[in-house]
């Protein structure tokens, strides 16, 4: 453990997570990572009126995995999708106060977890509209 | 907040006694133990006291034991040394799979200098098959190499029966007994041994001070020149506090004390194992202390990573260590957990407890209250495992 190696924020964040758990009847999903790397994230979205009305995550790794996802939520509650989906791994780090460099990876996964999420919701909105 | 220090496999407190034994020789008895005069003497009995008392711990001869800067340089110096030394006999090396890095990188380097390396593979329990080493020894062969007790898993290895074969073959045999030195016995003589890594700052003595025991008759080349010091072996003058201070660690540590943790580590070990999906790594079933090491715990929590069970814990006052890719500064899951064949999502989920002889039950029984709530919020958190 090198826990001299991060920010207050971060530990925070990993300890007091607000954010840990599973939207219900999520409007979009997304996975990314692979349990083999030892980082796997799942960020679930509820959309309303085009703005993240929920988010929520679930992470299976370490530290810095956990406080990214945790922050990438309080980044993104609220936020019009159009702005969501602009929310980069940069925002996460500078979130957090900083990341060690050989986990800025983490910071990477979890905006594109963000992303894929979006992606499922729209995809569903598409398939939505095409069967009316 | 108050520590519960259960990482004593990295290193381990200062025995107060060692400390007082090796201050007068900061302050009163600093002299050199190369000078004639008798400020130089007086740290020159000290060192070979400390050397007598060292060397009689594992059966050997005060002048069989130099003095080193710790387990990385006596590591090199036996590995490399023997190698440069012996090149002429052959240019093969056989180690293993679960070696510490300084060994494993001594190794790799040698190969950059045309020496061939041959790396056994251990079971699941971390053990080396005797039948594996003597298939490895070819006429080329000049030196076999492994870590006795195993820092991370606690394997402790059978070394009369491998230094058997080694004998019988005609090969150098080196132990690296960082981990293992005073918890279990080693005698130079009854195992075979001729190498021999030994250090200090894992059984309550100072850091920055090992020793290295070299059979009477080995030739090895130096790695330091200088001043001749430690039979030519190892220049530099004598760090005498630091090795005051190593040989009173060792007069204090006895076989009590092996007993007291092999109690203690069971204990822990029972009661973790009752948190479900939970299991050891390493041997199991060691009733002595003599197939695994008597301070070593390691476990895997399946769907945790092992960086954030070490986190929650820091955060409760608790040191552990982590065999996880995350924590250490590759991103590659531990080489010996994969060595024993997890699978890397398996590696990543396992914490190392070590204990000490001044670990107290009821530190244990505090770390017991914390882990299972550790492990159930994580794995409430994890996206593997359907909680």
């Amino acid at each position: 453990m090198q826990h001299g190696q991060y920010t207050k924020k971060v530990l925070d964040y990993f300890k007091n997570p607000k954010h840990a758990g599973d939207v219900k009847n999520a409007s979009g999903v997304g996975q990314v990572g692979n349990p083999v790397c030892g980082d796997m994230m799942k960020i679930s979205i509820a959309v309303k009126d085009d703005r993240i009305s929920d988010i929520r995550f679930k992470t299976f790794g370490c530290v810095a995995a956990i406080g990214s996802t945790e922050a990438l939520c309080r980044i993104a509650k609220g936020k019009k999708l159009a702005d969501a989906k602009k929310i980069t791994s940069k925002d996460i780090a500078k979130e957090l106060g900083g990341l060690p460099g050989i986990k800025m990876h983490c910071s990477v996964l979890g905006a594109d977890g963000l992303k894929k999420a979006i992606d499922d919701y729209e995809k569903k909105q598409r398939g939505k509209k095409t069967r009316k | 907040m108050r520590t519960i220090y259960l990482d004593n496999g990295a290193t381990t407190k200062i025995d107060p006694k060692v400390l007082e034994a090796m201050q007068p020789y900061m302050t009163e008895k600093y002299g050199n133990a190369s000078s004639t005069h008798h400020k130089g003497q007086e740290a020159k009995i000290a060192l070979e006291d400390a050397r007598s008392l060292i060397a009689k711990s594992i059966n050997a001869k005060p002048e069989e034991i130099i003095f080193t800067s710790g387990g990385t340089e006596s590591n090199n110096l036996a590995i490399k040394g023997l190698a440069f030394a012996n090149s002429r006999k052959g240019k093969h090396i056989i180690t293993t799979n679960i070696e510490h890095d300084c060994v494993l990188n001594a190794c790799k380097w040698l190969e950059t200098q045309g020496f061939k390396v041959t790396n056994i593979n251990v079971d699941k329990e971390g053990f080396i098959d005797p039948a594996k080493l003597e298939k490895a020894i070819t006429k080329d062969t000049i030196l076999v190499s492994m870590i006795h007790g195993n820092n991370e898993i606690g394997t402790i290895q059978d070394i009369k029966s491998l230094g058997e074969i080694c004998r019988r073959k005609g090969v150098f045999f080196h132990i690296d007994a960082c981990q293992s030195y005073t918890k279990t016995e080693i005698d130079v003589r009854k195992h075979n041994l001729d190498l021999v890594t030994i250090n200090s700052h894992k059984i309550h003595g100072p850091k920055g001070v090992g020793a290295l025991y070299i059979r009477k008759g080995i030739n090895i080349t130096p790695l330091a020149h200088g001043g001749g010091h430690e039979q030519n072996l190892r220049s530099g003058t004598e760090n005498v506090p630091s090795i005051v201070g190593f040989a009173k660690a060792v007069r204090i540590a006895d076989k009590g004390h092996a007993r007291q943790m092999v109690k203690m580590r069971d204990y822990l070990i029972e009661k973790v194992l009752k948190i479900p999906e939970t299991y050891l790594n390493g041997p199991s079933g060691d009733k002595n202390g003599d197939r695994r090491l008597c301070n070593n715990a390691n476990f895997r929590f399946s769907y945790v990573e092992g960086e954030a069970i070490g986190g929650y814990l820091d955060a409760k006052g608790i040191c552990s260590s982590t065999g996880s890719a995350c924590s250490s500064r590759s991103l590659e899951p531990s080489h010996v957990l994969m060595a024993i064949g997890l699978k890397p999502e398996e590696a990543h989920g396992s914490l190392r407890l070590t204990i000490s002889r001044f670990t107290t039950k009821e530190e244990v029984d505090y770390v017991l209250s914390v882990l299972p709530g550790v492990i159930k919020k994580l794995r409430a958190i994890s996206s593997l495992g359907g909680f």
